[in-house]
Parts: C-alpha cells; sequence; structure tokens
C-alpha cells in the first residue's frame, strides 16, 4: 500500500532557511543544506524548497543549495520560486532536484507546465497553487499569485484540472487563509482538489499539531502534507509526528536507520 | 569493482550518480556503447517514456551493446524505466524493448487508484542478496504509471501492492531490474546499491 508522505518545506532567501506568518514578518532560522540532513536522518519522506530571494541576480545561490543539498539527501525533492523558463526548470534538476514546482509563473504562461512535462516529464512537473476562500468563484475558493498579494480570476478547482490537463504530476494546494497561523489544514479544500485530479495532492498551509496532519491525510484525502513551523522550531519532530501518524491509523513510512 | 552508468538521455543521471559516489563506488558514465565493456558491472537508469528510451538505446547501438552486455555474464541493474525496458515489450504505445528477461511494462488498470503511483510504498522480498540488510516490507520511492510483469513467476524477486501486486524487483541470472529509485528511496535503497556493487555473483 502507498505511504502517506510527510513532506518538510523550507522557504529560502539568500541561502538562508526563514520563515514568515502570512508571507511577511520573515526570520532567517538556519542553513537549508543542514537542515535538509537532519529531516532527512529523522525519516522525511520528501523535501521542498522555495526560493524567495527576491533578487534576480542572487538567483545562483539557490543552485547552490540544490547541488549541496543533492549530495547529502537520498529521498526526493522539489525546488520551488522564480521558475520562469524551461531553462529555469533545467538548471533546478540538473543541480539534482527531482521536481519543479511553478506558482504564479504558470498562472501567467500556462505553456511553461505543458512544455516541462513534455521535456522532463510529467512526474517532474508540480504545481503550487495559492489559494483563498471567496463565494464569488464557482468552488468557493480563488487562485491567488505573489505570495497572495495579487487576486486571479482563475477558481481553484478548475485551475487544478487545466494543469493536471497540461501536463502536472502533483498538485500542491496552500490556503492563504490557514497559511502559518497553526490551526489545521483547509480540510475543504484539500478535499475537493483531490477528488477533482487524478495526480497526487500535498496539502499545505495551516499544521500546528500532529492531528492536523491526520485529518487533512484522511479527511482531507491528502497524499501528503506540508510541515514547515512545527518542525522548524523544534516543537515536533518527523518521528513523533509519523509515530502519531501510525497508531492513528494512517499508513506511513516507518524511519529507517541511517546507512 | 568499477561501474557503468549508461547515459541514453532518458532523464536525469546526477540522482544515481550523487547516490554511488555516497556510498564510496567507482563509477564512470558512459553513452558509449562500446565504453560500457570496461565495466565490471552496469547500472541502467531510466525515466520518461519506454518508447522514446528505446529509441535512444537503439539508435545509438545500445540496445545490443547491452544485451552483449548481458551475454557476457556480468551484472546489470536496471532503474525504473531501466527495469521495464529489460523485459520483451510495454504497453506504452506498445514498444518491444530488449528482451533480456521475458514479460511485458503493463498501464496500471483503471481504479480510484491515482496514477503514476509516486511516492514510498512496501516491497516484500524473499531475503536474495540484493536485499541484504533490508526488511521485507521496507520501503522504497516510486514514481511510475506502467509496472514490470515478468512472465515467469520465478524470475520476481520483490512485490509491491498497488491496485495490483507487481514484480516491483526481477531477475533472471545475472540480470536485475527495480522499478523503484534505490537512488531516492533512503537508507534502505543506498544498502541496495551498495549490495549490487559488493555481491557475490551468483
Amino acid at each position: 500500500m502507498l505511504r502517506k508522505r510527510v513532506i518538510v518545506c523550507l522557504d529560502v532567501r539568500d541561502g538562508k532557511t526563514t520563515k514568515g506568518i502570512k508571507f511577511s514578518e520573515n526570520v532567517d532560522i538556519g542553513d537549508p543544506v543542514e537542515m535538509a540532513e537532519t529531516y532527512y536522518r529523522e525519516g522525511v519522506d520528501e523535501l521542498v524548497f522555495y526560493d524567495i530571494t527576491a533578487s534576480a541576480e542572487r538567483r545562483g545561490i539557490m543552485l547552490d543549495v540544490v547541488r549541496r543539498v543533492a549530495e547529502r539527501i537520498f529521498v526526493p525533492f522539489a525546488v520551488g520560486g522564480g521558475i520562469a523558463s524551461v531553462d529555469d526548470m533545467r538548471a533546478v534538476l540538473l543541480a539534482g532536484a527531482e521536481k519543479v514546482s511553478v506558482n504564479s509563473q504558470a498562472v501567467r504562461n500556462p505553456d511553461i507546465i505543458s512544455t516541462g512535462a513534455m521535456r522532463f516529464g510529467a512526474q517532474c512537473i508540480v504545481l503550487a497553487m495559492d489559494v483563498k476562500a471567496d463565494p464569488r468563484v464557482p468552488s468557493g475558493y480563488r487562485v491567488v499569485i505573489d505570495g497572495g498579494r495579487v487576486e486571479t480570476e482563475l477558481d481553484a478547482r478548475d485551475w487544478a484540472r487545466r494543469a493536471v490537463e497540461l501536463g502536472a504530476g502533483e498538485i500542491v494546494v496552500n490556503s492563504i487563509d490557514t497559511d502559518g497561523v497553526k490551526n489545521g489544514y483547509e480540510i475543504t479544500l484539500t478535499r475537493m482538489i483531490s477528488e477533482a485530479v487524478g495526480v497526487p495532492v500535498v496539502a499545505s498551509g495551516g499544521a500546528g499539531v500532529p492531528e492536523h496532519l491526520r485529518e487533512v491525510l484522511v479527511d482531507g484525502k491528502a497524499d501528503a502534507a506540508l510541515v514547515a513551523s512545527m518542525v522548524h522550531f523544534g516543537e515536533y519532530s518527523i518521528p513523533t509526528i509519523k509515530q502519531y501518524l501510525q497508531t492513528h491509523g494512517v499508513s506511513v513510512r516507518a524511519s529507517a536507520a541511517p546507512f | 569493482m568499477r561501474i557503468g552508468i549508461v547515459d541514453y538521455d532518458a532523464g536525469n543521471l546526477t540522482s544515481v550518480e550523487t547516490a554511488l559516489r555516497r556510498i564510496g563506488a567507482d563509477f564512470f558514465t558512459t553513452a558509449d556503447p562500446d565504453a560500457i565493456f570496461e565495466a565490471d558491472r552496469v547500472v541502467f537508469p531510466g525515466v520518461g517514456e519506454a518508447r522514446a528510451a528505446m529509441e535512444v538505446l537503439n539508435a545509438r547501438g545500445l540496445s545490443e551493446a547491452l544485451r552483449r552486455y548481458a551475454d557476457s555474464g556480468r551484472l546489470i541493474l536496471g532503474i525504473c524505466v531501466g527495469a521495464q525496458v529489460i523485459l520483451d515489450a510495454s504497453d506504452e504505445r506498445d514498444v518491444s524493448c530488449l528482451a533480456l528477461i521475458p514479460g511485458r511494462a503493463r498501464r496500471f488498470p483503471v481504479s480510484e487508484l491515482k496514477v503514476p503511483q509516486i511516492g514510498w510504498n512496501g516491497v516484500e522480498h524473499d531475503n536474495q542478496a540484493l536485499f541484504a540488510g533490508v526488511p521485507s516490507g521496507g520501503e522504497f520511492y516510486f514514481v511510475h504509471s506502467y509496472y514490470p510483469a515478468p512472465a515467469e513467476t520465478r524470475d520476481t524477486i520483490g512485490w509491491t501492492e498497488y491496485g495490483v501486486r507487481f514484480a516491483s524487483a526481477f531477475r533472471r541470472d545475472n540480470v536485475y531490474a527495480v522499478q523503484f529509485h534505490p537512488e531516492k528511496s533512503g537508507p534502505y535503497g543506498l544498502r541496495v546499491l551498495t549490495n549490487f556493487i559488493t555481491m557475490k555473483e551468483q
């Protein structure tokens, strides 16, 4: 049986892991390579790095981080943030990432999904979407971009379906409303997207305690759950989260002794 | 022990190279059909599509080289699409493959399960040398829409359940194949790669 995945998310700015609440008040919290290695040893199933470096000139720093991560962890990881072309995708994949994640750029230019999927395979292309509850659109959820600052015309469910048609192999659904506030994932949203598409759905935004992961993996029908603050600040570790899930009926990967 | 990695544009070899470096393997990567004969053992990775993979392998003379390499009795390890094309054929656009082991790669049947299978799944195995140090049922990382179906039950050495119970690892004589990605499967994956380069021929 396929296991549910626990994914750790690291926001990286100028080569440092950073953490903000609702996309503001960012503070540096450590070295992404060292943090990645710690999570790997603890048995994380996958990692995702979002490059939130503001200036394009400093993007090379991120590729260096990706290369160093690839040398030290042997589970899949994705890289997102500032991926605007197939060349950007290629650079990240050649540096050792398994997947690339596109968000705002894919809204502006959906062709990047199809071109990327054709060139590298759908399994490499992750569509991340930031979503806000909004009764004015049919599904009740609207896609927002640029870190939640800009509303789009896109309905979240339609956009997820469209992205999969274009070739996205996985969808990350991040709720702007719950992100960073640790009151739990947006279950209704996650479940709706998961039922709408035939590819894996990763829930993001709102994890505060292990029960939140159980809820979204079971009730929200997510295939994977993304965590950040709850592990970055040492409140919970990957083994304690997984142990909770396993004892509450969610099948997860057992940790293996380092080799 | 020198390992040759076959490069045929079928995706990214970086992660296989990095994993082999981590376990201290002496390896080289080549797209040259003659150069693979300099290797004591061959790792044959692949992501993407079986037909595209076979077109490149045929065009570059690598199909013939891999068949001859297999005949030489030295060990080969196919990974993911590299495992699928070791069989006779694939349902993926109905392509003929290397035919090193009888069988074909089949599409997962339509069901509620998502395709591709992406993520960690258990591999039950019968304790062959390739899995030394890995408990039966230990998890490995999978990404695939087609699964290997060797014609002979006795060729299967690892089983995984995803709607169907399929051969996630199979072997005939010196030819080994794993559907999962050992290079991305954490400690167990590194263990399998280490076993492949250190195990005795049997």
